[in-house]
């Protein structure tokens, strides 16, 4: 443990070829990357399919099937595939665009289910009211769904960056690029094993941090004020919306 | 193309022949040979795999018993349980593992702890609805005909919050199941070991097996929780769930 934490100290660690500091820009890169093309691409679906009441079952079972599917198979598959996207990617390293693949594949279903769910349990009298004063389908959608799936729709986000983080992670035991390496190199070497700690208190501390700027981006997207919000309502979505006493996916 | 070698999972002498489909000139993925002439180590590693992935879940099970009964006793410790397990969650498994080997060293039980913890964000908020989905005048009624709190949760409460919690259940086996093949990392894996070893020894049929299994083994273990949630429900059974 003293071993992990003087390595993380020690400047050297950082500034080296291939040290940490290269390796985590990597990783906050893909991080980014990912999570913003994943909002790019799943919101809007999400947002529509929720409007319009369609792909209900879609939408929420798509969560179920992404947790059944091996991060680290995923990746190991991805990467022993024929295609270019094993070849180093610009900043994101070697395998970047398979890492990126995978990473998307994980950070797109709990966005979907999250902004589905969230449009779909905008309250039906709310809805009605609104189109009784005279909004326009796309007026409905902005003024009263968005809003008030705000808070859903972020955790959705909220809950994809950590999943993000964490994959992205995973990528380097499969030779793709981030701070996994420092952890996977540390535990293949006897003599490096305190390397490898230090590298998982960093990946880990980062973790709490990424999601602590997500829980304040959250908060601060949501139009209800906190006073009204039961206590559980920022964190409810870590169960999937499935978990409902009424709810049986499968019988 | 004289790199018989390469492929350390593969046999080194292959005949000229009669080609396995997991030679290294074909590397199949999906290879019924492989299946059949590696049946020995599928079958441990899978047999790890479950074994792993039980223990945590059952891990997980057991410490979330009481910290959810604390939290809905408490009100104030509530959002601090909850808030803890959330965070150990928040912590990506390949870091969350290297963590405990100072502890536990480089053993299974690294793996099991580990993923219990993970379980518990999951189970710890399903335990608190599930009894929380139940009506306050049912249990009412329970303390009216004179039941003691103890009998009153282990007869009234648990069965009627079971549905709740059982999806809770399913989704933590369902995560276990993929996750323990980070395990692999710090000691064992089970089919992450398959997954590993194919991925750098270039050996697609392993690799393939460990993934496929992986999934097959996660549905299986869902459907088996679905099973007994019918069996342990019977007044359910008319219901359209």
């Amino acid at each position: 443990m003293i071993g992990a934490i003087e390595f993380l100290l020690d400047g050297e660690s950082w500034t080296r070829n291939n040290g940490l500091l290269e390796q985590l820009v990597q990783q906050l890169l893909l991080t980014v990357t990912a999570l913003v093309l994943a909002v790019l691409v799943g919101l809007p679906i999400a947002l529509v399919l929720g409007h319009l009441g369609r792909g209900g079952l879609l939408a929420i079972n798509i969560s179920n099937i992404g947790r059944a599917v091996p991060t680290f198979a995923l990746l190991a598959v991805l990467v022993r595939l024929e295609w270019p996207g094993n070849d180093p990617f610009g900043p994101y390293g070697r395998a970047g665009l398979a890492t990126l693949l995978a990473l998307l594949f994980f950070a797109l279903p709990p966005i979907i289910t999250q902004a589905y769910v969230g449009v779909r349990e905008v309250d039906a009298g709310v809805r009605e009211a609104a189109r009784g004063m005279g909004m326009s389908g796309p007026q409905l959608f902005w003024r009263v769904e968005l809003p008030l799936a705000m808070p859903l729709v972020m955790s959705g986000v909220r809950l994809a960056l950590v999943q993000v983080w964490a994959t992205a992670t995973i990528a380097a035991l499969v030779g793709g690029p981030g701070l996994g390496n420092v952890i996977q190199l540390g535990f293949a070497n006897l003599d490096r094993r305190s390397e490898g700690i230090g590298g998982a208190i960093l990946v880990a501390l980062i973790a709490l941090v990424l999601e602590l700027l997500a829980a304040l981006a959250q908060r601060a997207t949501s139009p209800v004020p906190s006073a009204a919000r039961t206590p559980n309502s920022d964190q409810m979505s870590m169960l999937p919306p499935t978990v409902k006493p009424a709810d049986d996916p499968v019988g | 193309m004289a790199v018989t070698l390469l492929v350390a999972g593969a046999p080194a002498v292959v005949s000229a022949t009669e080609e396995k489909c997991y030679s290294v000139d074909v590397n199949a993925w999906i290879c019924g040979d492989y299946w059949v002439d590696r049946q020995d180590e599928i079958i441990e590693a899978t047999t790890t795999h479950i074994q792993i992935t039980v223990a945590a879940v059952l891990l997980g099970l057991v410490i979330a018993f009481p910290l959810a009964l604390i939290a809905r006793g408490v009100p104030r410790l509530e959002s601090s349980v909850l808030g803890l397990s959330t965070a150990i969650y928040t912590v990506p498994s390949l870091a969350l593992l290297p963590l405990l080997v100072p502890l536990t060293g480089l053993t299974k039980t690294t793996v099991v702890i580990g993923l219990g913890l993970y379980c518990l964000t999951i189970l710890v908020r399903a335990i608190l609805d599930g009894l929380r989905s139940v009506p306050d005048d049912i249990r009412e009624a329970a303390v009216g005909i004179g039941y003691s709190s103890t009998r009153l949760l282990l007869r009234v409460e648990l069965p009627l919050a079971l549905p709740v919690m059982m999806a809770g259940l399913r989704v933590a086996t369902v995560s276990t199941v993929a996750l323990t093949t980070i395990g692999t990392v710090v000691s064992e894996g089970g089919l992450g070991y398959l997954i590993a070893d194919g991925q750098s020894t270039e050996f697609n049929a392993e690799l393939f097996a460990g993934a496929v299994l992986c999934v097959a083994l996660a549905l299986t273990l869902d459907l088996l929780l679905v099973l007994a949630q019918r069996l342990a429900t019977p007044w359910r059974r008319g219901l359209t769930s």
